[in-house]
């Protein structure tokens, strides 16, 4: 399952000045189940997406740790400098240790 | 007279003491089957680890009001100038209230050239939600904002 494919929305510039500060923002579609056991309710197991890394130019720029608090279909906003041309890989760790993954190119000019 | 007293008062402590002693490994176990539930106080213990929160630079942007404690939107800025010697390394989010308090960790850095981060939150009812943010100068910052949730998010499935 390493680096399976999701249905997200990655929005962010595909091209930026050196030095620039973009927002990158990412919603992906997941239920995020939290294992409620409440009256009238079938309890599910946990299963949510519970870390959320990007990398961008050999490096970790964002490092996520996200728990059954968050909102079903988890969106996250974040900034990062431009510095150089290259890829943003997005990588979502679900319960039971699916792993997915997404890349979008950056242009630095 | 007083021998029969006495000797009842002795065996009715020695009783209590040992009801006590066979309750207390009792009541540890049965914690420790039940103990990864984190409470807000631990969790503000763990993140803050010994150092006192400064009331001062960050800034939650949410709603007063929440009509849906589903999704609840939370924008957090922190006052920092994000230069190589002070910038702001992890942002946590804490609520209250809710069944497992600790709700998010951003570990951000230098690259991040702002510090500013955004999601969406759970909320189960009307709380004060907290955020701890920790700098590369090992100072920890602390904000916090309540919220008045109409539904919660606990009384549905969604």
């Amino acid at each position: 399952m390493a680096g399976a494919s999701i249905p997200a929305r990655i929005t962010m510039p595909a091209e930026a000045r050196r030095g620039e500060i973009i927002e990158i923002r990412v919603l992906v579609r997941h239920a995020m189940d939290r294992a409620i056991d409440a009256p009238g309710l079938t309890p599910v197991p946990r299963k949510i997406i519970h870390t959320l890394r990007v990398t961008y130019d050999g490096a970790e720029i964002l490092h996520m740790d996200l728990s059954p608090g968050i909102a079903a279909n988890p969106y996250v906003a974040f900034t990062t400098v431009a510095t150089t041309t290259g890829e943003v890989v997005f990588e979502w760790l679900e319960d039971g240790g699916a792993v997915y993954e997404r890349r979008q190119m950056l242009t630095v000019t | 007279m007083t021998r029969p007293d006495r000797r009842s008062g002795l065996t009715r402590r020695a009783a209590l003491a040992a009801s006590a002693a066979a309750l207390l490994p009792a009541t540890t176990t049965a914690r420790a089957q039940t103990a990864p539930r984190e409470t807000m106080a631990s969790v503000e213990r763990a993140v803050l680890a010994g150092r006192t929160p400064l009331a001062a630079g960050v800034t939650l942007d949410m709603p007063t009001l929440s009509e849906n404690g589903n999704s609840v939107d939370l924008t957090i800025r922190i006052d920092s100038p994000m230069s190589g010697e002070d910038h702001v390394t992890a942002i946590h989010v804490l609520a209250e209230k809710n069944p497992f308090p600790r709700v998010a960790t951003f570990r951000i850095g230098l690259r991040a050239g702002r510090a500013e981060v955004g999601t969406r939150i759970r909320l189960a009812e009307t709380q004060t939600i907290v955020v701890l943010t920790e700098t590369s100068r090992g100072t920890v910052h602390r904000g916090a904002r309540e919220v008045i949730v109409i539904l919660g998010a606990c009384v549905d499935g969604g």
